[in-house]
Order: C-alpha cells, then structure tokens, then sequence
C-alpha cells in the first residue's frame, strides 16, 4: 500500500447513502405513528430498521472491500481517525446534555421547590409541604408523579456492573496489544472476552431494571429522580449494545484476519468507543449511583 | 499551476460523472453535485419559509382577525422560523462549504464523499416529516421555533412527534456534514496550505463546524426530553415530579445561542474574502479575524441565559450573563473594523457582491446594536417578546446570514458555471432588497419599543401604521427574490463566458482553476507558497 502514489481514494458513486436516507425516514415515521397508536405503524418501522441494516451491511462492506483491496492511503486512515473522535466528541455533548438535566434539578431546582434560593413563593403557592432531597422519593405532587419506594442501591448490581466494565477496559487493550504484536489466538481469546463482559453487563443491567420496577416501584414515570436515573442509564445501556455489536462485528473481521498489526483503524475505533462508554459509566456511578 | 491542474485530468479516472439524470444527483459523492442540490434546496426552502412569513404579514397589515385563524398563525410561525433556520441558512451555508471549501484548500473533494451525500439526503426526509404536519389533521407545531416546554409537552399537538423527529434528522444531517469539514480542513489541505494560511472562509466554517458537533447533540438531547415528557411519564420538564420547564430553556438555549453563531460565521468568512477583492487588498489583520472568530465561538457557550432574563433566574446568573453578552461585541467589534480597516484607501469597485458585502457591514452592525440593547438586564426588561427582538434577529439573520449567501452566490456563482451574470440585473436585486428588508424590519423596532408584543395574530390599533409599512416591505421582500432565481437561471443557460480569475485582483486558489472547474479537480494537490 505504501508503494502507491499519494491519490486520496474518491469512489465514483455509491447507492448507500440514498438507502440510508430512505430507511431513516420510514424507522421515524414508524416510530411517530407507533407513538400515535397506528395500526401499520410497527411494519413501517421494521421495513425502515430492515433497510436501515442492509444500508450498514452494504456499506461498511464496501469500505472494508476497498480497504482490504489497498485502495486507502494514509491520509485515508487519517479521516477515519479524525471523524470518529469528532463523532465521540459529539456523544459527549449528547450525554453532557442528560447529565446538564441531572445537575440542574439536583443542584438548583429541586431545592428551588423547596424554598431555596428566594424561592420562598414558589414554595409556599404550589407545594407547600415538599421538603428537598436526594435521590427524591416524595415528589412535589404525589397524585400524578407517584415516588418510588427507595433509592437505587449502589454497593449491588452497579458495583459489580463498574467491575464488570472496567474489566472490559483491561481485556480490550490486552487485545489490542495482542494484535499489535500479531498474536492472533490471544487476540481472539482478549476480545471474545471483551464481548463477553459487555453482555454481562447488558444482562445485569436488565436485572437491575426489573428490581427497581417490581421492589423498588421505581418506574419511568416516578419523578425526576427515576426520570434521571433511567435515561442516563438506559442511553448508557443503548451504547453499550451498540459498542458489543461493533466488537463482535470486529472479532469477526479479526478471525478473518482483516487487521495487520500496522493497519486496524475499525478495531481502534470500536475500542475507543468501547473507553468512552466506559468513562461515562463512572460517571453514572459517581453521580448517579453513590453520590 | 493551473498545468498541474490540467495534468491531473490524464488520469485514467473518468472525466464526468458516473450516472446521467436522476442517479447522478441520488447516488453523486462529487462535493460540486451536492454543494449544487444543498444550495438549490435552500433557495427553493427560502420560497417556502417566505410564504410562511408572507401568511404572518399578510394577516398583520390590519389590526383585527383578517385571514387565518390565530391557531394557523402560530403554526406559521413556527415554521417559518424553522424552515428559514435548519432548511434555508444551514444547508445554503453547508452548501457554499461543500463548494468552496475543496477548491480553496486545494482538495480532490471532501474527506468522506459518500456520507456527504448522505447528509444532504436527509435533509428532503426530515422535510417530508416535518412539512406533512401542515397536512395532516389536527394542528401542527405551534409554540415558536424554540418549541418550550410546556407548550411543546403537555399542550403540544400530536404533529410535535413530527417535529421532534425531524429535528433528530437535522442534526444527524449537520453533525455528519460538520465532521466532514472539519475533516477535510484538517487532512486534505494541500502541501504548503498551513492553517494560517487558510481563506478566512475556510477558518469560519472549521470553527462553525466545532459548534454544529459540540450543539446539534444538546438539541437531540433537548428534543428526546420531550418525547420522553410526551409519551412515557418522564418528569423532566414537570414541576409537580421535581423537573422544571424552564430547564427546558436552558438546555435549548445552550444550543441555541451557539446556533445564531453557527448561522452567523459562514457569513463572516464570505464577507472577509469578498471586501479585499473589490477592495485590491489583503484582508486587514488576518490574524485577529481568526483569533475573533475563535473567541465568538468560545463566548457563544456562555451567554445563553441571555434569552432567559424574564425568567426569574437568580441575579448573580442575570449579571453574569449580561456582562460576558457584551464581551461578544468585544471581538465582532474587531471584525467590522478590520472590514472596515480592509476597504480604508483601497481601490473600491462596488461590483454586486461588493454591494451585498457592504450592506452586510452596515446592516448587520444595526442587528449588533440592537443585539448589546437587548443584553442590558433592565432594559432587557422592556424588550423581552417585543417586536424589538424580532427586529433585532432578523437584521443579523436577513442581512446578515442570508446577505452572507448572497454575497457568496454573486461572488462565486461566475466561478460554479462559468458565466457572468447581468450586473444591471444584479443592482436591480440588491436595490429592491435592501429597500425592501429595511422597510419591513426597520419599524419593528418602533413597533417594538412601542410595546407590541410577538407572536401575535391581532394588535393595539396604535400599532397598525408600522406593522402596514412592515407588510408592504415583506411583500417587496418577497417578491424581490424572484429577480434573484431569474438571474441564476439566466446565468447558468445563457450567461457570458467569463475568465478563471473572474474578478480582477481575485485572490486564491479557486481562481486557479477554470470556469466552470472541471468535475474532478486537484486530485494532485497543488503546491501552495
């Protein structure tokens, strides 16, 4: 590949994006009308996610045949590796966005309801009996946001969830080093393990979930502290499915022997997705669990 | 160079595109194809979002219910300020992008050619999500563009599922596009072509594209808050579970200021490479351009609440952001003198895009003003939903951004097609619109500091004079435009041939290239002093 001369591959064409563009549109208007409670809606949506999947399947095909066929150059590699920390970068301000509601509330405007902060009106005009505190089981209005029974623990499932992760940190550099060096075997062995962890994960986090709707009355509609606990979780929980899709995909293309100790922009890609859903689940069990 | 520029075409690489017809704008991954359908979809979006604004007018021009129901009117509204903002302004400067950016750094195309066509192509799908709610029964979105919760949860129609989907479509369309610009702008400059070398224009729309990815995100979360409030109990937005609507403003607003930045920039970069070429000059202060449009950036992340001072936010907060609001007007302060300083003893030809340009300069400062006005928290007091803050976003929105495109169109459009446009045409579309957009604008800020409020279908009988003239101008407005897509398509058909450099003292490597630039250029990049 080195030998080429220094052209940056532009393919010709391509139907993908139009396929996608396609897909998107019936996933979202099935998800709208599924929402609106129509009866063809939930086949809309599946056409849509078929498409959407045959899209990523073609697609990233493509670029794996181009890439396999040494059409890339190392400016190639270089756009991948910009445009996927930008693409992170933009999961950051995603989650940023859910951890801004988590402070807000917490900091300032559940004390607010309390009185806080000259708030003293507030207080007094809409429900004079609630008291601040954190996690909230009684909320403001018991009537239409009824609590949960009690908080989430945290020295449980989510202990052991961190361990888990963490782990999963650790086996994915051993086989990233693995890989590095050629090892071929323990690669294999590193990653299978890596997407073992991550289902692990998926399964007690699914657990957990069941304790808090069936123990704890902790539901979705429990106030703003189960509204906070379980999006930040369950957007966690979305990428973590996605993160051990893309590392079963890539233990696939590893047994294939895709990836050259030099050249496997996929695998570190997927591995720095992989820390970067790891480094916002301590997050979630700093802010959200413990303290 | 321009030898090198014809050498690279001996290639076996085809010539012209690899599809006739319909496929080759479907299936294109040429940045000069999708430039073309991003900007050819912002002008016919520009129609559309006008008719909605000519509706609000129209039913303006006499105090009293005249022509829609205040319910429809609402709806208009919010789409107009929808469409103009996420279908007009970000795809037209999306568009200027994808054109110009290749040619100015002395790229083959941009970074990922085929998720460049994605992006675009979704643009027309979160359009048929979001235009069919105009349709379908019951009302479509109808609380303002910025969509507050609570009457965008608890009182908003069923069609706001549309919107908040289609808004999901936006973002996913402008994140993607923006990491590839900036992935182009970091890995495809050619040899010699060092970041402060770059066309200022390159520079604004790396710093606008850091802004789309670090906010487009915040929207989406913003947005999926309200499907969850919505349909599945959450209490984000709900006071009685502990949330809070005016949380809502604040993250939507932490989005939306850095927004008007993002709307904005592109058109600071247009304006910088259009004043030194009718100018016979290098830009005054390269540098501090570049450090002030970096510094707009950074600001624009600390001076949301600004939109909130009515709110009952706590003083301190009030304080805080009034004082870094102002600090904005430190660094576009630096840029309208160095415009300024730039045409200061140049030798000035006021060509169309000069034209535009200049407008621009004065009238965007008005919007600039008006803008450090509404900053003052006291002052803020009065002006908070008054017809003063329309008139304040439209003057940095019409002449600013839209004036940006425009000036980018006049300036570039002989570049794109190879022919000159009729210059008697041109003045006759930069007269008729400047007269026309200061007649609708300019009385809002009387009408405004009169006390009139926004976003409503009826008014005070005192008010009825202004708001008449208003409605005369956005009509001139309107129709004005029309001059404007006759001229592009009496260029692009039967134009005069015009020269590669095109405009004496054009300055850059676009100009380099021939008129029109063949479909394929510097597939070997060219070597920069």
């Amino acid at each position: 590949m080195s030998n080429k001369p220094d052209i940056y591959y532009v393919p010709e064409s391509s139907h993908w994006p139009a396929v996608g563009a396609a897909g998107l549109f019936f996933f979202f208007l099935g998800l709208i009308m599924w929402l609106h409670h129509h009866p063809v809606a939930e086949y809309i949506f599946y056409v849509g996610a078929l498409i959407l999947a045959y899209m990523m399947f073609g697609w990233f095909g493509d670029v794996i045949r181009e890439s396999q066929s040494g059409l890339y150059d190392k400016r190639m590699d270089k756009s991948f590796r910009i445009s996927m920390m930008w693409f992170i970068f933009s999961e950051v301000m995603f989650f940023g966005a859910f951890f801004g509601a988590l402070f807000y509330t917490r900091v300032l405007s559940v004390p607010w309801l309390a009185g806080a902060g000259h708030q003293e009106f507030t207080h007094m005009l809409l429900w004079p009996n609630f008291t601040a505190h954190w996690p909230l089981l009684l909320n403001p209005d018991q009537s239409q946001f009824l609590g949960p029974k009690a908080a989430m623990g945290v020295w449980g499932i989510a202990t052991f969830n961190t361990i888990v992760l963490l782990t999963s940190g650790v086996t994915i550099t051993l086989a990233h080093w693995a890989l590095k060096k050629g090892e071929r075997n323990k690669l294999l062995i590193w990653q299978g393990l890596t997407v073992l962890l991550g289902i692990i994960f998926l399964i007690s986090q699914g657990h957990e979930y069941y304790h808090a709707y069936t123990e704890l009355d902790m539901r979705l509609n429990s106030g703003i502290y189960s509204t906070t606990f379980f999006m930040l979780t369950g957007f966690h929980g979305a990428h973590v499915t996605i993160g051990t899709i893309m590392l079963m995909v890539t233990w696939f293309r590893c047994k294939k022997g895709h990836f050259t100790n030099e050249n496997h922009f996929a695998f570190e890609a997927v591995s720095w997705y992989w820390h970067f859903v790891d480094i916002v689940w301590l997050l979630l069990f700093i802010f959200v669990y413990w303290l | 160079m321009s030898d090198a520029v014809m050498d690279s075409h001996d290639h076996d690489h085809h010539h012209g595109p690899a599809h006739k017809g319909f496929k080759r704008w479907l299936f294109t991954t040429n940045h000069k194809d999708i430039g073309t359908m991003y900007l050819i979809f912002a002008l016919v979006m520009l129609f559309v979002g006008g008719a909605f604004a000519l509706v609000i007018r129209a039913e303006l021009f006499m105090p009293g219910l005249q022509i829609v129901s205040p319910d429809y009117f609402n709806q208009m509204t919010t789409m107009h300020g929808l469409v103009m903002v996420f279908m007009v302004i970000m795809p037209a400067m999306t568009g200027l992008a994808n054109w110009q950016i290749p040619l100015m750094i002395g790229a083959p195309d941009m970074a990922l050619p085929r998720l460049n066509n994605w992006s675009f192509w979704i643009l027309p799908i979160a359009l048929a999500l979001i235009g069919s709610t105009l349709f379908i029964d019951g009302p479509g979105p109808n609380f303002g563009w910025t969509f507050y919760a609570p009457l965008s949860t608890t009182y908003g129609p069923p069609s706001t599922d549309y919107m908040i989907f289609a808004i999901h479509l936006l973002g996913l369309s402008s994140i993607m596009g923006s990491i590839n610009i900036i992935v182009t702008i970091f890995n495809l400059r050619a040899p010699g072509m060092t970041l402060m070398k770059m066309p200022i224009f390159v520079w604004t729309w790396l710093i606008t594209a850091f802004l789309i990815i670090a906010v487009m995100p915040v929207l989406a979360g913003a947005v999926t808050m309200m499907l969850m409030d919505r349909h599945f109990g959450t209490a984000f937005f709900e006071a009685g579970g502990g949330g809070d609507p005016v949380m809502f403003q604040h993250i939507f607003w932490f989005f939306g200021h850095p927004e008007v930045y993002i709307l904005i920039l592109p058109a600071f970069g247009v304006i910088s490479e259009v004043i030194p070429t009718f100018s016979s000059k290098k830009i005054f202060g390269y540098r501090f351009m570049v450090y002030a449009t970096a510094s707009i950036a950074i600001l624009s992340f600390v001076v949301w609440a600004h939109h909130m001072f009515t709110t009952g936010i706590p003083l301190a907060a009030e304080l805080f952001f009034m004082y870094t609001t102002m600090l904005i007007a430190v660094p576009t302060g630096i840029k309208v003198f160095n415009w300024v300083g730039t045409m200061w003893r140049g030798a000035l030809r006021f060509e169309p895009p000069m034209l535009f340009a200049v407008a621009f300069v004065i009238l965007f400062t008005i919007g600039g003003f008006s803008g450090l006005m509404l900053s003052i928290v006291p002052a803020d007091y009065q002006y908070q939903d008054t017809y003063f803050v329309v008139a304040h976003f439209h003057y940095v929105l019409v002449p600013g951004a839209l004036f940006g495109i425009m000036t980018a169109v006049y300036y570039w459009l002989p570049k794109w097609s190879g022919k000159m446009y009729s210059h008697k045409l041109a003045n006759w579309h930069f007269w008729l619109t400047v007269i026309s957009l200061n007649l609708t604008f300019f009385p809002m800020h009387f009408l405004g500091l009169a006390g009139m409020p926004r976003r409503i279908p009826d008014y005070a009988l005192q008010f009825t004079n202004f708001n008449a003239v208003a409605t005369v101008g956005a009509f001139m407005f309107g129709l004005s435009q029309l001059v404007f897509v006759w001229l592009i398509i009496s260029t692009v058909r039967s134009g005069k041939p015009t020269t590669p450099e095109v405009w004496e003292s054009s300055h850059g490597l676009e100009w380099t290239l021939p008129s029109p630039p063949p479909y394929h250029t510097f597939e070997t990049p060219p070597h920069v002093e």
